[in-house]
């Protein structure tokens, strides 16, 4: 097996003197949708913090692309080309759209907005109609749209998103799940997805894992799992647990 | 029930009104009577005499019942209103409005001197001019800080203060003129910019803020204190003046008046010292409006916005932070090099807290990030502090003993409230967007609510 573009390895992190991930090991290939799936408050989103340096891993290592980022400060894991539309979207309210947009080539010193501005409107033509309003009036799928399609303009080899469904409708969740996937196929964007809403997230990924109480507890394939009686019983019919 | 009955035109119950007036009045006579309308003195021999007050009382008297009354018919006997859009100039004014007002500033000290005459012109163009230029490239400073990098700085005078000094100290030391020392100080005072900035990286908000207030009175406090080197109180006097390129404004014969053979007068150093801080300011804003488009002035702006957002997307947000505090105590020390050479004389006395906190103030009432709403802000406090001394009507009312500027702190704070509840995000809340896809749309800040969920 070729080696993969993003590996954790017994990664563990503190706040303060609260162990929130006590070990963590994962794979993700590139090409790969991978997603990890879990309860409210079992670390998934401080894993992919952890990835983006911020808190940084006490104990364990993270390597992307053959280099170790386990120590790297945040902006420089971004100029990497790991692009992440972080939990809460975190778009600049009182920027316009287009600015928004625009600060996703912050890396590449703006050089190809125009150029990749084409490909996000069309895969979010709302956000071409709002292009001229302030971020922060925009509906909550339209903010998940922008901070996707700005983690976009900085040509990411690999993508992380957090909880995008979080909040929103699910006729724009399909589409935001959809955008993923074509994404995925047509440039073979690597992606790896946070997600509570555990039945989408493993029927768009590849392969997907679940984590409890800062533990990976099982992997295996979006199918596999989908189809195993515990992560039914947790996550898919209707959690009682 | 239904609803949808036509809205009645705003009618105001007069009757209603006026008996409210009418007992304002009562009230406030039986009040403001005794209290104001009554003092005692001792005369000569310790007797108390009784005398009146009742052009004030009838004063305040008046202010109460009419303002009642305007508060009656314009505020609460209105039905609520929606919301009116912003102060925002079109675009085609904008556009004309920047060269307008650059003209007018150009040709100020000039028709003043021709309509007032060089002696009664020089009050207008120092005291109001030069004074309001002052603030503006001071707001225009600490804009760059505070309105595009959202770092509240509540110790700007110590830049000021810094450029000052650096002026004062190198060219009485050294004799350098002041067009070397110019951009010495920016350059001094940008570094101190960067010594503030390396330890209040991690902080925000009102943290930063009280750490950059602590910096302003350590900056003061070593003015003071370190009195071989400064002087201490005693402040530093006989600073060398301005030359426009090697040539003095003095009446020797070299001198400014004597070469291009005009009478002596002390109005053309005035009047050089006027276009000397016009450039200084307008250069801050010129370099201000080119910034915000370039890569350096966005990370600023979405510095203030949100600094995780920013790191994620590969911003560096320490040498974007440290970059706004240099660039903004630059402009302080260009402004503070200025001010020494126009006064001959500095001490820590002009650069103590207050000074900050009304630089600050221009910032915040004219709209944060605004160079037009620093401009009407700076003329309004600083212009209006400089009018009440000329208020001299007043004391008809209030009585020959009554100064006006003693009320300056509470018309200050009075203008502040007045602003937070009217305007809450300054006087002019528009942010010009710097990227546009196809045409220019001014987007508002107060006119839209934020989204959610």
């Amino acid at each position: 097996m070729t080696e993969p573009l993003l590996a954790v390895r017994g990664v563990e992190t503190y706040y303060g003197n609260i162990i929130a991930l006590k070990g963590v090991d994962m794979d993700v290939h590139e090409g790969e949708i991978v997603t990890l799936i879990g309860a409210n408050g079992a670390g998934k989103s401080t894993l992919m913090m952890t990835i983006f340096g911020s808190p940084r891993a006490r104990t364990g290592r993270i390597t992307y692309a053959g280099v170790d980022i386990t120590k790297m400060p945040t902006h420089e894991i971004a100029r990497l080309r790991i692009a992440q539309s972080p939990e809460g979207r975190r778009i600049f309210p009182r920027m316009t759209v287009m600015e928004n947009l625009q600060m996703g080539a912050a890396i590449d010193d703006f050089a190809h907005v125009d150029e990749d501005l084409d490909k996000v409107f069309a895969l979010f033509p709302r956000l071409k109609e709002r292009i001229a309003q302030r971020g922060g009036t925009l509906s909550g799928g339209e903010q998940q749209m922008l901070a996707i399609a700005r983690a976009l303009m900085s040509r990411p080899k690999m993508l992380l998103l957090d909880e995008p469904s979080l909040g929103l409708a699910p006729l724009v969740v399909k589409g935001i799940f959809d955008a993923i996937r074509e994404l995925n196929r047509t440039e073979g964007l690597t992606v790896f997805l946070v997600e509570q809403n555990a039945f989408h997230a493993l029927k768009l990924a590849h392969r997907g894992y679940v984590m409890v109480n800062g533990v990976v507890t099982m992997s295996g394939t979006g199918r596999e799992l989908l189809a195993s009686p515990e992560v039914r019983a947790a996550y898919l019919e209707g959690g009682h647990h | 029930m239904s609803h949808d009955a036509p809205a009645a035109a705003p009618s105001i119950d007069w009757s209603r009104t006026l008996k409210d007036a009418v007992i304002t009045g009562l009230i406030a006579t039986a009040i403001l009577g005794p209290f104001i309308g009554l003092v005692t003195v001792q005369d000569m021999e310790h007797r108390l005499i009784l005398q009146t007050r009742w052009p004030l009382f009838l004063a305040l008297l008046a202010i109460l019942v009419v303002g009642r009354l305007l508060l009656q018919i314009f505020v609460w006997g209105r039905p609520a209103k929606p919301k009116r859009a912003p102060l925002a100039l079109p675009p085609s004014v904008e556009r004309i409005a920047a060269p307008f007002f650059i003209g007018l500033l150009f040709v100020f000290p000039i028709s003043v001197l021709f309509a007032l005459g060089p002696q009664g012109s020089i009050k207008w163009i120092d005291n109001y001019g030069i004074q309001i230029l002052i603030y503006i490239m001071l707001g225009w400073g600490l804009n760059i800080v505070v309105g595009l990098a959202g770092l509240l700085d509540l110790g700007y005078v110590a830049f000021y203060a810094v450029g000052a000094y650096s002026y004062a100290l190198l060219a009485k030391t050294f004799g350098l003129s002041f067009w070397v020392l110019l951009p010495l100080a920016g350059i001094l005072a940008s570094f101190w910019g960067i010594i503030l900035g390396f330890p209040v990286l991690r902080l925000r908000g009102d943290y930063l803020a009280i750490v950059t207030l602590a910096f302003g009175e350590i900056i003061r406090l070593i003015l003071i204190n370190w009195v071989d080197f400064t002087s201490g109180y005693a402040g530093i006097s006989g600073i060398p003046r301005p030359t426009l390129f090697g040539i003095p404004f003095n009446a020797s014969d070299n001198g400014f008046a004597a070469t291009f053979g005009l009478e002596f007068s002390p109005i053309h150093r005035t009047i050089f010292l006027y276009y000397l801080i016009l450039a200084l300011a307008l250069l801050t804003a010129f370099v201000t409006t080119k910034l915000r488009r370039l890569p350096i002035g966005r990370a600023w702006e979405a510095l203030r916005e949100d600094e995780i957002a920013c790191r994620s997307l590969g911003i560096n947000t320490t040498t974007t932070k440290l970059t706004a505090f240099a660039t903004g105590a630059m402009f302080a020390g260009f402004a503070g090099s200025f001010f020494a050479a126009r006064q001959g004389f500095i001490s820590p006395e002009s650069f103590t807290f207050m000074e900050s906190a009304n630089i600050l103030a221009i910032v915040v009432l004219g709209g944060m990030g605004s160079l037009w709403g620093v401009v009407i802000a700076a003329v309004a406090l600083v212009g209006g502090f400089e009018l009440m001394r000329e208020m001299d009507f007043l004391k008809l009312i209030f009585g020959t003993d009554f100064d006006p500027t003693q009320y300056r702190t509470l018309l200050f704070g009075a203008a502040m409230v007045g602003i937070m509840l009217w305007k809450p995000r300054g006087l002019i809340s528009t942010r010009e967007p710097t990227a546009f896809l196809k045409e220019r749309k001014a987007v508002s800040g107060s006119l839209v609510t934020e989204g959610h969920g």
